[in-house]
């Protein structure tokens, strides 16, 4: 039998009728606008890069760390892929991927020595490869634009990729391939998670470090994948970027970390480790795209945006709190009357 | 509570001599390893530049650039201290510039008004600048003390929610502050500039807020450890309340001499000051796992990160990118100290262990 009261307890769900009831009010505003397939396409397409950020600070938080540094590992997989293949003069979207992804995967495992061997507060070495690495990037590589269609044929024309295309009122709209990628990686991470031994350690990690170790969990390994694999990620959602916007600028990028941990963290992810899923920081992506994007067909001016997505990250930490100080208040009257 | 854990760090943390009468003395190894990197940063730039690094006039435009990142550091320091963090500082500190930019304006519009309304207007704005940053801090506060939300996320929420309200208020425009304030940015007493003297009052006061004040004991004690401040009578709830007050009007005192210097209030003014003031605490030796550091640490990381920023600038005056090399200097100086500290900590627990 479905039971309603574990459903209605469950995050995922509640941001799930959250976003529906958003949608559906959008809807019925302005349904010319909001119900066509080319909106659809842009909001999605919007996802994408956030998206795959996203499951990588999932990771993360469920490991109990936090990882700002992301955005900078992704902004020197992007620039220095591109001058790479500038350089080279082999043109390929392939390397685009292998190189972002090693160069990510080489940045994040910097931070897995920091946090895992030295064991270093992970926020404070995380703030420190951000200037670091984005530091580095801006005076030893450049801090030049770059745009791909200046330079390159096959990486350029990456951009126009599109799996599929509808006729719209103006012109055409299309969906991206690379929602493909974000698709792939969110079912690679789920599995992860669900599924294999990493992904228990994971969660042990953030849930009691030190019972996980007595549990025979290699904590100082799996912090090394953990870092590791979301340099990778963030390397892969760099040259996603850079594929969408049609160019490597070395200033974009860095200044959305907090946005997305956010965004992580109303999916119901805890902040403090051993929660969180990938279905719910999906919905928490979508919702806060679709409330950056799509508020406005509701009326509101663009400028209530980071009100509402701050209202909502405020109330949606606030509610576990409290059910948990009330609970703690339960067993302690529980307690009193024995 | 026989299960509570004491790590040894914390032990070494509850002996420490911050509780001591003569705390003015820098007496532990971190704060004299600060000293010894901000005069060797003095000497070495002012050997590479002697024309330009050591003049009046460069130290007068470095205590200019350093006094409201050095605010904002004091102000995360204390919620650091406290076991958690503040990254709604700055969202504060722009709120406030505006509520006090948008008052002045209201009230003293022209710049014909006479001198007696202009006086009373800017008395009114800074009044209600610093209740706004009351506010802010009483938010956080509520959320972090009574709702027990973990402060990252709960000041995460903030700083999303206060630049949502400074955005709705100003659409995102800048709110220009008539000149009113230039003398609390731009002014100078006796050559000292007045951003500079803020600063070091503020220090100065918290300073001995945390050192001679009751206050100041509970929050160490609550930093330390929540559960034996719980039962050895401090009433957290109302000591972490506090602290994020202090944050928030810290941070509102920071606004207004931020407004002062750049006339402009912008709800995005600032975006990296967060993280960088973070890391001030952290480089000053504040623990940000709370109960450990002390603010003249803070002041001297202050003092340091600015020679550095102002002495790359002049070495590599000729490239362009000079800015991004300092800001690569600060994260590998973070990363540097981070490690410093991981080693002396290890040589000292086995020196400890071999006794």
């Amino acid at each position: 039998m479905l039971n309603l009261r574990a459903l209605f307890a469950r995050q995922e769900f509640i941001i799930f009728i959250v976003l529906v009831v958003l949608c559906a009010a959008i809807a019925i505003v302005n349904p010319t606008a909001f119900l066509t397939v080319p909106n659809a396409f842009r909001i999605l397409r919007a996802c994408i890069v956030i998206g795959i950020f996203a499951l990588g600070a999932l990771m993360v938080l469920i490991s109990g760390g936090i990882d700002v540094s992301f955005p900078a590992i992704a902004i020197s997989a992007l620039y220095l892929s591109t001058l790479i293949i500038v350089d080279t003069g082999i043109d390929s979207v392939p390397l685009a991927f292998a190189l972002g992804g090693l160069i990510g995967l080489a940045l994040g495992l910097v931070n897995a020595v920091f946090i895992g061997i030295f064991k270093l507060p992970t926020l404070i070495v995380t703030l420190g490869t951000l200037n670091l690495f984005r530091g580095a990037l801006l005076f030893f590589a450049g801090s030049v634009r770059i745009r791909l269609s200046e330079v390159t044929t096959n990486f350029a024309d990456a951009t126009r990729w599109n799996i599929i295309t509808v006729p719209a009122a103006r012109g055409e709209a299309s969906l991206h391939f690379s929602i493909l990628i974000l698709l792939g990686l969110a079912l690679l991470v789920w599995f992860i998670l669900r599924y294999t031994m990493l992904g228990r350690a994971i969660y042990a990690i953030g849930g009691d470090r030190e019972a996980a170790e007595r549990a025979g969990f290699n904590i100082v390994r799996t912090q090394f994948f953990i870092y590791g694999f979301v340099g990778l990620l963030a390397g892969i959602a760099g040259i996603v970027f850079g594929i969408l916007g049609r160019e490597a600028d070395p200033f974009s990028i860095v200044g959305t970390e907090l946005d997305v941990i956010a965004a992580v963290v109303l999916g119901g992810a805890s902040i403090l480790g051993g929660r969180g899923t990938v279905v719910g920081t999906l919905l928490g992506v979508l919702l806060i795209t679709v409330i950056s994007s799509n508020l406005v067909l509701l009326g509101i001016p663009t400028e209530w945006q980071r009100f509402v997505i701050g209202a909502l990250i405020l109330i949606g930490v606030g509610i576990p709190a409290l059910q948990g100080l009330r609970r703690r208040a339960q067993r302690t009257q529980l307690i009193g009357a024995v | 509570m026989a299960n509570v854990q004491v790590s040894p760090t914390k032990l070494k943390n509850a002996d420490a001599p911050r509780l001591s009468l003569d705390s003015l003395i820098p007496r532990d190894t971190s704060i004299i390893r600060l000293l010894v990197i901000t005069i060797v940063l003095f000497v070495v730039f002012s050997l590479l530049k002697p024309a330009t690094f050591p003049t009046p006039i460069n130290l007068q435009s470095m205590a200019f650039q350093m006094s409201e990142i050095g605010i904002l550091a004091i102000a995360v320091a204390l919620t650091m201290i406290s076991g958690g963090i503040d990254l709604s500082i700055n969202a504060t500190a722009n709120l406030t510039a505006i509520a006090v930019a948008s008052v002045i304006t209201a009230l003293a519009p022209a710049a014909n008004t006479d001198a007696g309304t202009a006086a009373t207007a800017v008395t009114l704005a800074i009044l209600v600048g610093l209740a706004v940053g009351l506010i802010c801090g009483l938010v956080n506060g509520s959320l972090v003390a009574y709702a027990n939300i973990p402060p990252i996320l709960a000041t995460l929420g903030t700083l999303t929610l206060f630049t949502g309200i400074g955005t709705v208020v100003t659409e995102g425009a800048a709110i220009f502050a008539q000149e009113r304030l230039a003398e609390v940015g731009n002014g100078v007493i006796f050559e000292i500039p007045v951003p500079l003297i803020i600063f070091l009052l503020v220090a100065v006061g918290v300073h001995f807020l945390l050192s001679k004040s009751r206050f100041g004991f509970e929050l160490y004690m609550v930093g330390t450890n929540p559960q034996a401040s719980r039962f050895s009578g401090i009433n957290n709830r109302s000591v972490l309340l506090r602290t994020y007050i202090i944050s928030g009007v810290l941070s509102a005192l920071a606004g207004i001499v931020i407004l002062g210097r750049t006339n402009a209030a912008r709800i995005d003014f600032g975006d990296s000051y967060v993280l960088l003031a973070i890391m001030i605490c952290v480089l000053g030796g504040i623990d940000p796992a709370g109960g450990f550091g002390r603010i003249i640490g803070v002041v001297l990381a202050v003092f340091a990160l600015q020679l550095l920023s102002t002495g790359l600038n002049q070495v590599f005056f000729d490239n362009p990118g000079a800015n991004f090399f300092r800001q690569f200097a600060w994260g590998a100086t973070l990363l540097l100290v981070l490690l410093l500290n991981y080693f002396s900590a290890r040589a000292r627990q086995r020196k400890t262990s071999a006794r």
